[in-house]
């Protein structure tokens, strides 16, 4: 009965990648424990800056220029996403559906029309 | 247990391939050593142009140069150690992942070379750091790196992986790092790394034509 489910050599397949990718990692992980046990130390771990001691986080505030990045991300990668869906089944949906999806839509041509008046999208 | 050496070729000759963990270990080391990207002085110019194609490297398995310690095997101590610079060269020893060896490549490395009486030369990489093979010259021609390469295969061959004479990597017991100079108000402290070298001691007039000639120099 499991061998005439279609998606039975799928399930095969899977097992087989995950142990593909797991063997190597098991066999490592018992190597480890029985020939080369692990040395860790202050010196060993910590951050490499080519030999010096490093001072200070790594963690920076982040430039705002970037705002206009994040924007033209959602209009062309995030809106592309969500309109494929949308283009192949809005004529099943109810009108709230529809209504709701071009708002969404329009708020996001705003965007497109607002960074394109703005001159972001051509070549300096 | 390893197989005899006469039985081993009789079945090689069959097609038959015989080998142990510890031969198999070895040779998949020996043959993928990936030198990190340390270079110091005149003595890089001459290991870069044995990464160059007339004298490639890479056919001896130092594919890549990893600029990062932790993805590094092998250091290859090129250059003038100074003083200056030798705490870095402890520390990217120390973050190293196990197994690492060291080269001293030329004179400057070995023993401070022809700049010994400068007084920012260490005078040799080994008064901190455990060094596997030294290159003798100034600078050694590409094709002594390449001798030196070997050394160190021959070397990883004779590793073992069990038994009291293991490598430092496999042993839990044995020291693993390696204390990191600090500038002090005239030379490094410590001056050196006393489990890893030892003050020579000079004799002085014993030797046979030596009477009154001998100075000590540390």
């Amino acid at each position: 009965m499991m061998a005439s489910n279609p998606y039975f050599s799928l399930a095969v397949l899977f097992l087989a990648a995950l142990g593909f990718g797991l063997a190597p990692l098991a066999l490592a992980w018992l190597w480890a424990k029985v020939f080369s046990p692990p040395k860790p130390n202050k010196v060993k771990n910590a951050i490499y800056e080519c030999g010096l001691e490093s001072r200070g986080d790594a963690w920076m505030q982040f430039n705002s220029a970037y705002y206009l990045y994040a924007i033209i991300f959602l209009i062309f990668d995030v809106e592309a996403i969500f309109l494929l869906p949308f283009a192949v089944a809005f004529t099943g949906l109810t009108a709230a559906a529809c209504g709701a999806m071009l708002v969404f839509v329009l708020l996001l041509i705003e965007g497109l029309v607002w960074a394109w008046a703005k001159g972001v999208l051509t070549w300096q | 247990m390893a197989v005899d050496e006469g039985l081993k070729i009789e079945l090689g000759k069959q097609g038959v391939l015989v080998t142990t963990i510890e031969e198999l270990y070895n040779w998949g080391r020996r043959n993928s050593i990936w030198p990190m990207q340390f270079g110091l002085a005149c003595c890089a110019i001459e290991m870069i142009a044995t990464t160059m194609a007339r004298y490639d490297l890479a056919r001896f398995g130092a594919e890549v140069f990893r600029p990062s310690p932790r993805q590094a095997d092998l250091m290859i101590i090129s250059g003038t150690v100074t003083k200056k610079m030798a705490p870095q060269v402890v520390r990217l020893y120390n973050q190293m992942a196990e197994p690492k060896y060291v080269i001293a490549m030329g004179a400057c490395a070995i023993s401070g070379g022809p700049f010994k009486q400068g007084y920012n030369v260490l005078k040799g990489i080994d008064r901190y750091i455990p060094v596997d093979v030294h290159i003798p010259g100034c600078p050694p021609r590409p094709e002594a790196l390449m001798q030196a390469f070997m050394t160190l295969q021959k070397k990883i061959d004779g590793q073992h992986l069990t038994g009291e004479d293991r490598p430092r990597f496999l042993n839990a017991e044995a020291q693993g790092e390696f204390p990191v100079p600090v500038q002090g108000e005239h030379d490094l402290e410590p001056a050196s790394n006393p489990g890893v070298w030892t003050v020579p001691v000079v004799m002085q007039g014993t030797g046979n034509g030596d009477q009154g000639s001998g100075n000590s120099k540390s």
